[in-house]
């Protein structure tokens, strides 16, 4: 029994009755329309947010408020420094016990300058990395800590540059992000050159999975064993269903044995007169 | 009737062998256990005239210990906890073992005879630091005799009796620090002198029945004081200032202090340097070691003292021995080359000197402890008990060792396993020939007894002796299973030793580390050891070796260094002092043309150095280089990190040295993750198969990389031990990384769970065990990792056209589309260890040790820790072994491999293969060793040792007469038919 899911549908229930019952209030509903937001950015923009999963622990209601902020994206090409390459938006959601984490992600790519491509066609011929790094504190950007992937450059040419960012966060902080292609890469990579020099770039944010809770079923075994004896019992077989292997040679020696018996008879019969005859040709046969 | 007889006889024989557990009388076969003590730091000898002649020891893995002073067997040996380290021990009552242990705040006593604890007493010290015991000799309240334990300012009485406090006197006073205690024969009083902040000595008076203060005395000192104190009379001792180069003489009469500064280089010449005071227990006597010379010192009269002896080289010094009222020896042990010489002084003269030859590879000597006897002659005899650089224990006696203890063994920082020579053809004769006929005979009948069951119990104990001389299983060649091998394990003293699988022991050992020493490697330690080179194809012939990897200093920037030593003889091939540090080594899985495994040595500055040197190496790394990776996790910063190699290196030009490059970082949050564990699958691990089949013929791809890292982080509150967070504070967060590309695979949290962590990779799968805080118990939980990329590979007839991935080679690069499984069970027992059974092609079925808290080892069939598990679990899934799940894992009394033995103070277990498919060896080692061989799956491809061949053969016997018999019985019938 997931208890997420039953806490979820017993605060839905009390919602219910509590709006049934007393005050009805009119106001729409915040947090829904921001569970949806990501699918509602513009098909114009590359980057696809999708929802966050939330923590099955915290209270929906309790988020109170939120903020924007934006940090780049560094990337460097080879051995070369790193430079600014794109701007992550996204949003700060504060909840009122504390905790904030960050939703809505969006990403633009800044457009590729004749050296970085320079830069870039070099790289492919290498078969050398291609480095991105963020910040791991979204909120002081200016920390020294960053989060850097790499992949190597000839990953990512197809149509255009396809990249795609999974980004591991624990509230605002960056743990991890997963940088490479959109698809498969092969291997060994070939050479290839994009046709369009742009990055079409996918986003994905993603959050820690609870882990379910070890079930403690002592009622639920003794259930299941009671379920097991009433509901797997296995149908009655008939009675020749179960013994047939029993009755049958029984069944041979009877006729075996009246048949002997009716012949001894039948001999005794023919023979009636003569008794003492009688134990050799028992004998005999 | 017969047949059926027989029919019955041999199911029951085939039943046997599906027994999981050995039988009580297999114990030994294959399996063998070896117990140690580790590295004596106190010892106290109890060689009263009746009774066994014993020496109670103490050591550095919190052992106390009962050795017989004969033959060096341990009589009894109890292992305290990790944090309870001995402080001190000492005899009471002539029948009591007391050791003062955990700074000071807990005081046991155990049974001198059999090791029985008969009291223990919490002193509850509120700050524990350095405190020491005294057991009162003369005093007796009743007939209990008192035990003084002092800590700072604090004195306690302890009844030796039953452990009661009989009382306890707090001086308080801050910065007073007890230093000695004694009492006067036949007085009630006892004396306690301490320093105050190093610059008053103060005296206390105290009543030795009530604990009543009578009086006090301070005394301003004229010299900083340091600790070291050395008691010489009843009314005067001498401690050491803070430089080490000045005495101080105190005196104590009538309730008065009296001190007197006495420089040391007025009594001893040529003094320069450290000085160091050896305790003492009376007599005017008092001995100062410095680093030149040990000098024996005599108090004369007031403040006048006497140099009555001097020993010229450094040696090591006993602690004092009183002989009688006047007499104080002392033992002073020099080492040279490999012999030792043996000096007992008394009352700083010369008495005797004994000089042995010792084997070069136990180093120098580490400490002495000396004990006399009584001669034949009535004259005084002495031996020593002797802890050499290896922690090994020696006795020596009238000028020889009578036994010795390879007690470094009880600390195995590292082991690998190495192959033993191949079975040279004529060279050895193959066959032993039994030695007698008659033995011959004899051997043959127990078996024969045995095997009919009319054998009597002396014959069970004569047959099993008989098995455990058995040469097969002892020789020094290579055998067809592979179940001889040798375990090469290296210790913390740095000295490696070869151990035979057979039965344990010893075939070559060696201590490296003082062939190295000079100027430019100052303090030599063996970090690690790895495989060198490994028989295998071109080099079958070739002599295996291991490679030991170890540091000049104690820092991480000092000088490396290297050895390669032959694994047959412990001979050392090379020796190298590196140009540079070393961090880590890393083993590559490429080798150059002679065979020798291609090793990285990362050193401090992230440099990359390859070894061996050589052109074809770097040829085969260059190659390589492309495709290699390497990743640091640093547990300091939260912070794992990814590199690559490039050519040329920050710090030289060599050829052999790589650069590195930073190509991915995983950043915890400091404030809310810390990481407690990390694991990873082993570079040798073979894989049978990567598909599964699932319970309705569906296939499911495993993902096996071995790239695969596992990270357990948890919050910064529940770092502490178990109950230092509350749940809600607490959670377990568990990584799946990909090394390579510093990819997150896959992230869980575990609320309210905690650390400590234990976690085996293998396969596809993880299993990792934790605390839970909010179910009160521990938990395991196990996740396995399948591809779902390659799913589609279902379609035979795509098999069959060759129109599949499966042999696509796979690379990190590509965005793996994986699912994984998860289950979580209660665990009953909190955990030491945990590793995996591996077999050589890798099909038999794995089943986990884990290393309980009782210093046993469990084995854990893998099914019991499958996601798959339900709690009605279909027909079909039964069928397939499928085992209904219930919230926890069974421990079944016969899993355990380690059957009636414990592993004390188990560090880590060991699994390697052996050559036969079904058996794996399995190696566990703490203060004790436990070797033995397992078949998880039972041995499915070989005839047990215990099948009964005789059972057999009178089988078949039986049935040929028969159908003999039979036969004839059916031609006689006919014949009677014919003849009718």
């Amino acid at each position: 029994m997931n208890p997420s899911l039953s806490f979820l549908s017993l605060l839905s229930l009390l919602l219910l009755f509590s709006s049934a019952l007393s005050f009805q209030s009119d106001e729409l509903p915040f947090n829904d329309d921001d569970e949806f937001e990501g699918l509602r950015s513009s098909p114009g923009s590359a980057s696809v947010a999708p929802p966050v999963r939330r923590r099955p622990d915290l209270d929906i209601s309790s988020a109170s408020d939120s903020k924007s902020l934006q940090f780049s994206l560094e990337h460097s090409l080879g051995d070369s420094e790193f430079s600014v390459a794109g701007t992550f938006t996204a949003r700060l959601k504060s909840w009122t016990h504390g905790a904030q984490t960050l939703t809505k992600l969006r990403f633009t790519r800044n457009a590729i300058s004749d050296t970085e491509k320079g830069l870039f066609e070099r790289l492919l011929e290498d078969d050398d990395f291609y480095t991105i790094r963020i910040p791991s504190n979204v909120l002081n950007p200016s920390g020294k800590d960053y989060v850097v992937s790499s992949v190597r450059a000839r990953c990512l040419p197809r149509e255009s540059l396809d990249e795609h960012f999974v980004i591991h966060t624990d509230g605002v902080n960056v743990l991890s992000v997963n940088y490479g292609s959109a698809g498969g890469c092969q291997y060994p990579r070939p050479l290839k050159s994009p046709s369009k020099w742009s990055f079409s770039s996918y986003t994905v944010l993603k959050n820690s999975e609870q882990a379910p809770r070890t079930p403690t079923f002592v009622e639920q075994i003794i259930a299941s064993e009671n379920a097991l004896e009433e509901g797997l019992q296995p149908p009655e077989k008939s009675f020749w269903a179960k013994y047939w292997m029993y009755i049958l040679p029984i069944g041979f020696v009877l006729v075996n044995a009246m048949a002997q018996a009716a012949n001894a008879a039948a001999e005794d019969q023919n023979q009636g007169g003569q008794p003492s005859q009688r134990a050799p040709a028992v004998r005999r046969r | 009737m017969e047949a059926r007889f027989l029919l019955g006889f041999l199911l029951l024989l085939s039943l046997s062998s599906f027994a999981f557990a050995i039988y009580e009388d297999q114990v030994g076969l294959a399996d063998w256990h070896k117990r140690y003590i580790g590295k004596v730091k106190h010892a106290v000898f109890h060689t009263q005239k009746t009774g066994r002649r014993r020496v109670v020891v103490s050591t550095e893995e919190n052992a106390i210990a009962s050795l017989d002073l004969r033959t060096g067997d341990i009589l009894w040996r109890h292992v305290l906890g990790k944090n309870d380290a001995v402080d001190q021990i000492g005899l009471s009552l002539g029948k009591y073992v007391l050791t003062l242990s955990s700074q000071g705040s807990v005081l046991r006593a155990w049974n001198l005879p059999d090791g029985q604890m008969v009291w223990e007493t919490d002193l509850q010290i509120s700050n524990p630091s350095n405190s020491f015991l005294h057991v009162l000799g003369n005093v007796k309240s009743g007939r209990d005799s008192l035990s003084l334990v002092c800590n700072g300012g604090s004195i306690r009485a302890v009844s030796s009796i039953d452990g009661l406090v009989v009382w306890k006197k707090d001086l308080s006073i801050d910065g007073l620090k007890l230093k000695h205690v004694f009492q006067p024969p036949e007085s009630d009083t006892i004396y306690a002198i301490g320093f105050i902040d190093s610059s008053l000595i103060a005296l206390y008076h105290i009543n030795a029945k009530t604990g009543e203060l009578l009086k006090h005395a301070t005394q301003a000192s004229s010299v900083d004081l340091s600790s070291e104190i050395s008691a010489i009379s009843s009314d005067s001792l001498v401690a050491l200032d803070t430089s080490r180069s000045n005495l101080l003489l105190i005196k104590f009469m009538a309730g008065t202090i009296t001190n007197h500064k006495l420089p040391l280089s007025d009594i001893v010449q040529d003094f320069s340097g450290l000085a160091e005071l050896i305790p003492t227990k009376s007599n005017d006597i008092f001995v100062v070691k410095t680093p030149s010379n040990v000098a024996f010192i005599k108090v004369k009269g007031d403040n006048e003292i006497e140099l009555i002896g001097k020993a010229d080289e450094a040696g090591i010094v006993s602690d004092s021995l009183t002989l009688s009222e006047e007499e104080q020896a002392f033992a002073v042990v020099h080492h040279s080359n490999n012999a030792i010489s043996l000096q007992v002084r008394i009352n700083g003269r010369e008495a005797l000197t004994e000089g042995i030859k010792i084997e070069d590879h136990r180093g120098h000597v580490k400490r002495v402890f000396l004990n006399n006897y009584v001669r034949t002659d009535k004259s005084h005899g002495f031996r020593a008990l002797i802890v050499m650089e290896d922690e090994s224990l020696l006795l020596m006696q009238q000028g020889e060792v009578v036994w010795s203890r390879e007690d470094g063994l009880a600390s195995i920082s590292d082991a690998v396993v190495a192959e033993l020579p191949v079975e040279k053809e004529g060279g050895v004769s193959v066959v032993e020939v039994e030695h007698t006929l008659l033995e011959w005979l004899k051997g043959h009948m127990l078996k024969l007894k045995g095997t009919l069951m009319l054998s009597t119990p002396d014959d069970m104990a004569a047959i099993q002796a008989m098995h455990l001389k058995s040469t097969e299983r002892n020789k020094m060649t290579r055998d067809h299973n592979g179940f001889r091998k040798l375990i090469i394990v290296l210790t913390r003293s740095g000295k490696v030793y070869a151990l035979h699988t057979g039965d344990g022991r010893i075939v070559w050992a060696h201590l490296l580390t003082p062939l190295l020493q000079s100027e430019s490697c100052p303090s030599p330690s063996v970090l690690t050891l790895r495989n060198w080179r490994v028989p295998h194809r071109k080099a079958l012939q070739e002599n295996p070796s291991i490679l030991l990897v170890g540091r000049c200093g104690a820092g991480p920037e000092s000088h490396g260094f290297l050895f390669i030593v032959d694994s047959y003889s412990g001979k050392v091939l090379e020796t190298q002092i590196l140009d540079h540090s070393i961090a880590e080594v890393v083993p590559l899985p490429l080798a150059d043309s002679s065979e020798q495994k291609l090793h990285l040595v990362i050193d401090d500055k992230l440099n990359a150095h390859l070894y061996p040197r050589g052109s074809d190496a770097l040829e085969v790394f260059v190659r390589e280089m492309a495709n290699m990776y390497y990743y640091k996790v640093e547990n300091a910063k939260e912070v794992i990190k990814g590199y690559a190699f490039k050519k040329g290196c920050s710090t030289g030009s060599s050829a052999y040295c790589f650069g590195t490059r930073e190509l991915w970082s995983v950043v915890f949050p400091s404030d809310s993750e810390r990481i407690v564990a990390t694991a990873r699958r082993k570079i040798n691990e073979v894989v049978h198969t990567q598909a599964k089949i699932m319970t309705n013929q569906d296939v499911m791809y495993k993902y096996i990389t071995k790239n695969i890292l596992f990270v357990a982080t948890v919050s910064p509150k529940a770092a502490g031990g178990i109950g230092s967070a509350a749940p809600d504070d607490a959670w377990l967060v568990a990584y799946l990384i990909d090394t390579v590309t510093g990819r997150i695979l896959h992230r869980v949290t575990h609320q309210g769970a905690q650390g400590p962590v234990h976690a085996v990779v293998s396969e596809n799968w993880v299993v990792y065990h934790y605390f839970n805080l909010r179910a009160h118990r521990y938990e395991m939980t196990v996740i396995e990792i399948y591809d779902q990329s390659r799913a589609d590979n279902k379609d035979v007839m795509k098999l069959v056209l060759g129109k599949h991935n499966l042999t696509a080679p796979i690379t990190s690069y590509s965005r793996p589309e994986i699912a994984t499984k998860s289950q979580s069970y209660f665990f009953t027992h909190s955990v030491k260890a945990i590793a995996v059974t591996t077999t050589a092609r890798g099909i038999t079925s794995k089943q986990i040790l884990i290393g309980t808290i009782g210093d046993q080892v469990l084995a854990l069939d893998k099914r019991y820790l499958d996601p798959r598990r339900t709690a009605n679990p279909s027909q079909e899934e039964k069928e397939e072994g499928i085992i209904p799940l219930t919230d926890t894992l069974p421990i079944i009394p016969q899993s355990y491999v380690t059957h009636t033995r414990q592993v004390g103070d188990l560090r880590g277990i060991m699994s390697f293969p052996a050559n036969l498919e079904s058996t794996t060896h399995v190696f566990s080692y703490g203060i004790d060793l436990f070797y033995t061989r397992i078949a998880p799956s039972r041995t499915y491809d070989s005839l047990t040792d215990e099948f009964s061949y005789v059972l057999l053969l009178i089988t078949v016997v039986v049935l040929i007469v028969a159908i003999l018999v039979t036969w004839a019985m059916s031609q006689k019938k006919d014949l009677q038919e014919k003849w009718r």
